[in-house]
């Protein structure tokens, strides 16, 4: 069984697609990313896996559930990080936990021992009984991925669970959502518009735009479908050098640049020692040599034909403010 | 889904009780309004102010206003307890009680008990303040009259409330149901004056206020002077709060988050 399950799922505002006959799974003990811009169709998936927004067409399962048949199944399965704060910051981290298990029928003990092991994983039992509106956004981001672990869930849902907080907090909101996923076997589904924190975090990332998922692999397979590596290196002689590593088959082309030398190759990390030794066994000085890898923004470039940050504020982003708005009406 | 979960109408119950505590400053404006009506306007009132009208003959306004009072705080605590769904949306935690494995009956059930309570507690402490102007219930049988009348007014307007709010988007509707719905409710109930003798259109809108029948049960068992029959006034209260408490829980189950 497949932790979640989703097949020809589209759900349509009035007309417009928001998803667009998405099909994936997500594996159990995975994390999965969706990664695309704002208004992708990220959060409108995660709301009818959460059986908070029906599908107009397809499929999804969670956990073997089906979300418009077994809605009560589904949410006692699963784990939510919703993307805006939904904490009541009048009350206590501790507090804020407790209603959480009792609104799940949690008995007490089991509560009393949930409670200290969640706030644990995220280093928050020694501010337990602090008012949550004296934490700061990265505490309160750690106490939310506490409360949707609270339950048991077997699926967690992660919706931009670094949106808006400072490098050093995402590093360790990273850290805590890598080490629950191991200590609490969970599959994980998050979404993200960062290209680091898919990079990072999940062992397989679907790119998803305009709502429709576009190639789904391993972070790393999706790099090297994009292209080669790019190694420059400056020596002491660039044209000696062109001349020693015209005859390889791993290297696709050879460029001089601003003195530079430009090689661009496959595995580059295993190509940069040997072509370190190559020059000084010809009597040539290496002045520096780098390495550039291609980033999950060029693989994102590759499928969409942009850049993801070029997409921040464009139009898609209006029609995705509409929708929320229209889905409150 | 289905199907009534105490354990969750018990937590929301908590939680509403926990932050009311918590907001001195709530709990201090609730108050503190009646308070300076009583202080101000029955203390202000009371010594040119003589009724005409041969039942209330002799009847003091500052007793007449104490029911009154009670009725505004009831409407007051309990459309606000209502509307806090509002700021459950704008904040939120809407979202975190939506997506919990609860009925959202239980949820309506939950925040009306809790609404209900804190309504009640201010109530009382409503008549604790007349107390001090030396107002006196007769006997613990109008105690408990008064209390059971008290909550089924606070819990037709914890439904009204939550009825408006499912159907607001954020907190600018809040306003408007305060300016165009709670403020007319209480001048128009007979709150600070007596229904006789009024010009029939200022008449028929009270008449369709069911906060007139509120303060008029709670003058008839407090003061022994009603306007209506007692019955009239109960049967009345109980379909209002009924129609109220199916009406918010049918909103409540629908609206999105």
């Amino acid at each position: 069984m497949q932790a979640i399950e989703i097949n020809n799922l589209t759900r349509e505002f009035n007309g417009l697609k928001a998803v667009d006959d998405i099909s994936f799974f997500v594996k159990e003990g995975e994390i999965f990313g969706m990664l695309g811009p704002n208004g992708a169709g990220k959060t409108t998936t995660i709301r009818i896996l959460s059986t908070t927004l029906r599908a107009t067409r397809g499929e999804a399962k969670v956990w073997g559930y089906d979300v418009s048949r077994k809605p009560d199944d589904v949410r006692r399965t699963i784990g939510i990080v919703f993307q805006d704060q939904a904490l009541d910051d009048r009350l206590t981290a501790e507090e804020n936990l407790d209603f959480h298990a009792r609104l799940y029928g949690m008995k007490k003990s089991l509560r009393k021992e949930r409670i200290k092991q969640v706030l644990n994983l995220v280093e928050l039992w020694d501010k337990r009984n602090t008012l949550v509106k004296y934490y700061s956004g990265g505490m309160c981001r750690r106490l939310e991925i506490a409360r949707g672990l609270m339950h048991y869930p077997r699926v967690l849902f992660l919706d931009e669970p670094t949106l808006g907080l400072d490098a050093q907090t995402r590093h360790r909101i990273w850290e805590h959502i890598k080490l629950l996923n191991k200590r609490e076997k969970i599959a994980i589904l998050l979404t993200t518009h960062y290209m680091d924190e898919a990079d990072t975090l999940c062992d397989r990332v679907g790119i998803i735009d305009k709502g429709k998922m576009l190639i789904i692999d391993k972070p790393q397979n999706l790099k090297n479908r994009v292209g080669k590596d790019i190694i420059s290196m400056r020596v002491s002689s660039s044209k000696k050098m062109v001349k020693l590593v015209s005859n390889f088959e791993w290297i696709s082309s050879v460029r001089i640049y601003n003195e530079l030398l430009y090689l661009v190759v496959t595995r580059a990390d295993k190509r940069i020692p040997f072509l370190v030794t190559l020059a000084q066994e010809n009597a040539l000085k290496v002045h520096r040599i780098d390495l550039r890898r291609p980033t999950l923004e060029d693989v994102f470039l590759h499928f969409t034909g942009r850049t993801i940050r070029e997409e921040e504020g464009s139009s898609r982003q209006r029609i995705s403010a509409k929708i929320r708005s229209w889905r409150r009406k | 889904m289905r199907g009534i979960s105490i354990q969750a109408i018990y937590v929301l119950w908590l939680r509403e009780l926990k932050t009311f505590f918590r907001a001195r400053s709530r709990i201090i404006g609730n108050v503190a309004q009646p308070f300076f009506f009583l202080a101000v306007l029955g203390v202000g009132f009371r010594s040119s102010m003589r009724f005409t009208i041969p039942e209330m003959e002799g009847l003091d306004y500052l007793q007449f206003l104490i029911p009154g009072l009670v009725g505004m705080t009831l409407l007051f605590s309990s459309m606000f307890a209502g509307l806090s769904v509002l700021w459950d949306r704008q904040f939120g935690f809407l979202r975190e009680i939506m997506v919990a494995p609860v009925s959202r009956l239980s949820l309506v059930l939950g925040r009306i008990a809790g609404g209900m309570t804190t309504t009640i507690l201010q109530a009382l402490s409503i008549l604790l303040v007349a107390h001090l102007f030396g107002f006196r219930l007769k006997g613990p049988l109008e105690f408990l009259l008064s209390v059971i009348l008290m909550i089924i007014i606070g819990v037709g307007f914890v439904g009204m409330g939550v009825a408006f709010a499912s159907k607001m988007e954020d907190m600018h509707g809040f306003q408007i149901v305060m300016n165009f719905i709670i403020m007319p409710i209480f001048f128009l109930s007979g709150a600070l004056f007596p229904l006789q003798g009024l010009p029939s259109w200022l008449g028929f809108l009270t008449y369709i206020n069911p906060l007139t029948y509120g303060v008029d049960a709670l003058r008839g068992i407090m003061l022994d002077v009603s306007h209506f029959p007692l019955i009239v006034d109960f049967a009345v209260l109980i379909s209002f709060s009924l129609s109220m408490l199916i009406i918010g829980a049918y909103l409540f189950s629908r609206c999105e988050v």
